[in-house]
């Protein structure tokens, strides 16, 4: 992938935190190249059955939209006002405090003051004073009253395109004021009149057809699979069974697409063939519901539930007694805190129960869904799997925790206990960077574009740095995550920012040091790079070598 | 500009304020029907607000979660930054209500050539607020003892402890100074920061000067220029009784200040002051992490289209068919 046009340190150089002499409401919006995406393909709009499709972009000035398009919001923001007690808390309660403002990565890292959380919302809250509330009608601008026009869509577009969802500024809000929920709400308004991007349109369309956001047909996923089982083979000596489609199973296994299509996702795709032969877990995929990623949660409430319908769909239809979920962020704050209310009570499905330990997995008993950290560290625990630590003694490891695992679920403390359990080497980035106060890769929530690079750089800027600090003070050398977008994204933002750092997800550290029965002695990991201490990086800085440093 | 215009705004008020009292007939209507019509307000329009806003539904279970989660029985799960029941709802809300708990995780960050960034930790504005909010909190039932009679014990308890040090005659409050250096500290913060005055709107300036005007004028009356604060009781308690009556000769500085406090009473509910009954209902802090365990019922949860597998089997049969992969179909 080819890097921004701007040097490291010249892009660094020119993120400047200095004010505009006009007040917020006097700059129009301005769409430079590397910093915005490229609107929705129509095709697949169209496909979708969304409203408005057509040949458009952002640097055009005629957006070409419906004639009533002001109508269309208004009314769509009324009705969500109605629906939604959250929007309606968020756009009454806000005293502009101003706590949240340098903690959204993407205000750090491009220093525009509009990217300020607090601002973000204005740009939402103005218009609903101006029409929503009696100071506003009355004061107008006084009152921080805004009305709607062409200039302010442009600007929705341009900055709910510039948040991930990542939901840091919220735990930081004296109210818990929630961006990720104002910008999923502007989307849907947006979307209301064919504004959109196609990095969420047409993945969401793909996986609506084809069960992914890749767009991979069924044999195309069982070539993959099958791919995966032989090359697992030619690196452990061990052929792994690979159910798909099959019925009578008693586990259903999702994970995001990229897992068996993308790299480094697919020697996490390798670890989690290795470790449930090695479990003998009855077990099935599925090309149906071969996402665990859901596109439609960066469009509108009803495209996440239109996707995320396919997991209960598919389980049922397979009889299955459990659903285990794989690594991935977003995917996972749906699991979590939308699937049961949006397409369950899945009651058709048994309380989880892991076939191995017996243990019961009681946080998941209403969803039956369980997450594979959970899984794991629950075999680790009871001593169920053999990990050869050495085995990853050629990584030094850092963990970077997933915005969603994190502050939607609270999943903290399972990948880290995996990974000290896999590793000799772990440690910890600065505290005011990982857990509940993760930094974003940068681009989520369907902002992973090529086109969209400078500003990727630019929000993922804080996780760099911190990866940094590490790899300076411990000659860390792998980034390891539980979540696809970090696992595409993070890569590129580590060889701009900080350079020999490799990414990749906890199961493939658990892949290489799992010791199967029956494998062959190993000599390279599940990358096929050799299986010794990496020199340099041991040389580099001043590091300390005892293992589980914080 | 937003910050003069506010300015203005209350000196408005202010003069309002300062001549109508002065007036000699006027007192009844500043003693008694203002009071009586901003306390009207202040009810009614909280009272709206809450249920316009109760009236829309809590769709979806989105807790911002800042601990680790309550899962397998030997992984210590942290029950105030990430509850999974009602008593972790309570004690997380008391944290965020009573502490403001989110504030004091406050940090600040600094970029530095590299660029290297820092994040260093920054109470500032939690002490401000925690000590503005408190003293505010103190001193409205610090005034309890002029609407009642007899004063009750807690009252009177919480008096001698806010006059502690037994400074000067009168007394002097603590919470008096906190409260004035508190709203100083905000208001100069929002006017220095430029990242604050950037986003400040007026009306973030006018509670701060509204505020900021009814603590100095209090001051005022007990410190500099003493009022008769028989005659105060005598209102007060009138006005809580239902038997309103108007004493002569309570100095037109007392009426300026019980206006202030009607303006704020009648602001309060159409204003972001209603943060404070917000908090409580605010989503993302009062739900229990627990939406994997309990059901959370949408009322309005729509179908949706789908595409079901029958058509993906449609769609995909013979390509499934050659692949091996089973299907429901032949």
């Amino acid at each position: 992938m080819a890097g921004p046009k701007l040097k490291p340190e010249e892009l660094a150089s020119k993120i400047k935190y200095n004010l505009p002499p006009k007040g917020w409401m006097d700059e129009p919006v301005e769409f430079r190249e590397g910093t915005f995406n490229y609107s929705g393909n129509p095709k697949n709009v169209e496909y979708l059955q969304l409203p408005n499709p057509r040949k458009w972009q952002p640097t055009d000035p005629d957006w070409q939209l419906p004639e009533n398009w002001k109508e269309i919001i208004l009314e769509g923001l009324r009705d969500r006002l109605h629906r939604f007690r959250s929007l309606q808390i968020f756009m009454d309660i806000c005293v502009r405090c101003g706590a949240c403002a340098d903690k959204c990565h993407f205000f750090i890292g491009s220093g525009d003051p509009k990217n300020m959380p607090v601002m973000r919302a204005e740009l939402l809250r103005a218009v609903y004073r101006k029409d929503f509330t009696l100071a506003g009608k009355i004061f107008g601008k006084y009152a921080g009253a805004r009305e709607l026009t062409l200039d302010v869509v442009k600007e929705w577009f341009y900055y709910f395109y510039q948040c991930t969802q990542c939901r840091r500024c919220s735990v930081f809000c004296p109210y818990g004021i929630d961006t990720a929920e104002i910008t999923l709400l502007v989307r849907e308004l947006l979307g209301l009149i064919g504004v959109n991007i196609d990095w969420v349109v047409t993945p969401v369309a793909n996986s609506f057809k084809t069960g992914n956001h890749l767009g991979i047909q069924p044999h195309g996923f069982k070539d993959s699979i099958d791919f995966a089982v032989d090359e697992l083979e030619a690196i452990t000596g061990v052929k792994v069974e690979a159910p798909i489609n099959k019925k009578g199973a008693e586990i259903l296994f999702i994970t995001p697409s990229a897992d068996y299509f993308g790299s480094p996702h697919y020697y996490t795709l390798l670890g989690y063939l290795a470790l449930f032969h090695e479990i003998g877990l009855d077990y099935t995929w599925s090309t149906y519901a071969s996402e665990g990623g859901n596109f439609g949660s960066f469009l509108s409430h009803d495209m996440m539930k239109s996707l995320n319908a396919k997991m209960y769909a598919e389980a049922r239809r397979l009889g299955v007694k459990w659903i285990l979920g794989g690594e991935c962020g977003h995917m996972w704050r749906v699991v979590h805190q939308y699937m049961s209310t949006l397409n369950g009570p899945a009651d058709f499905l048994e309380e989880p129960v892991s076939p191995v330990t017996g243990t019961k997995f009681g946080n998941a008993r209403l969803t039956k869904m369980v997450h594979v950290c959970e899984f794991t560290a629950d075999l680790i625990k009871n001593g169920k799997i053999k990990l050869d630590k050495s085995r990853n003694d050629n990584r030094r490891v850092t963990f970077h925790d997933s915005c969603n695992p994190a502050r939607a679920l609270g999943l903290i403390e399972e990948p880290r206990y995996i990974i000290r359990n896999a590793c000799n080497y772990f440690f910890e980035m600065p505290e005011n960077t990982i857990k509940e106060q993760t930094f974003c890769c940068g681009s989520g929530a369907g902002l992973g574009t090529d086109e969209n690079l400078e500003m990727r750089m630019r929000g993922g800027l804080p996780r760099a740095n911190a990866v940094k600090f590490v790899k300076e003070k411990h000659g860390v050398n792998f980034l390891g995550c539980i979540c696809a977008i970090d696992k595409a994204t993070l890569p590129p933002l580590m060889e701009y920012w900080v350079g020999g750092v490799d990414v990749g997800g906890v199961h493939e550290l658990v892949g290489n040091a799992l010791i199967m029965k029956g494998e062959k002695e190993r000599t390279t990991d599940l990358r096929g790079e050799p299986l010794t201490v990496n020199e340099s990086a041991m040389k580099e800085g001043n590091m300390s070598e005892e293992p589980f440093g914080e | 500009m937003n910050a003069l215009f506010s300015l203005v705004a209350i000196i408005v008020i202010i003069a309002a304020a300062f001549l109508g009292a002065s007036v000699p007939h006027l007192d009844f209507l500043f003693g008694v029907v203002f009071p009586y019509a901003a306390i009207t307000v202040f009810l009614t329009g909280i009272v709206y607000r809450v249920i316009k806003w109760s009236t829309s539904p809590v769709p979806f279970h989105i807790p911002t979660v800042a601990g680790q989660q309550k899962s397998l029985p030997w992984i210590k799960d942290s029950p105030l930054e990430s509850p999974h029941n009602t008593w972790g709802v309570v004690g997380r809300m008391a944290l965020e209500i009573l502490f403001f708990r989110s504030l004091f995780r406050n940090t600040k960050m600094e970029m530095k050539n590299g660029p290297k960034l820092v994040y260093g930790s920054s109470k500032y504005l939690w002490l401000g607020a925690i000590v503005f909010h408190w003293s505010m909190l103190i001193i409205v039932l610090r005034h309890l003892r002029l609407f009642m009679q007899p004063i009750p014990s807690f009252v009177l308890g919480l008096d001698s402890l806010d006059g502690f040090f037994q400074v000067g005659l009168p007394g002097l409050y603590i919470t008096d100074v906190l409260i004035l250096s508190a709203l100083t500290f905000l208001i100069l913060r929002r006017l220095t920061v430029r990242r604050i005055r950037y986003i400040s709107l007026a009306a973030d300036y006018f509670p701060l000067f509204l505020l900021f005007s009814i603590a100095a004028t209090g001051v005022l009356m007990r410190y500099f220029f003493r009022i008769d604060l028989v005659n105060v009781k005598e209102l007060a308690v009138g006005l809580f009784s239902f038997h309103p009556v108007v004493p002569q000769g309570t100095g037109v500085l007392f009426y300026v200040h019980l206006f202030l406090v009607c303006t704020l009473l009648v602001y309060f509910p159409f204003s972001k002051l209603m943060h404070m009954p917000g908090i409580f209902l605010s989503p993302t802090r009062n739900l229990a992490n627990n939406s994997r365990m309990k059901r959370h019922v949408n009322p309005w949860n729509h179908p949706v289209r789908v595409h079901t597998y029958e058509e993906y089997e449609d769609e995909y049969r013979e390509k499934m068919k050659e692949a091996g992969l089973p299907l429901d179909k032949e």
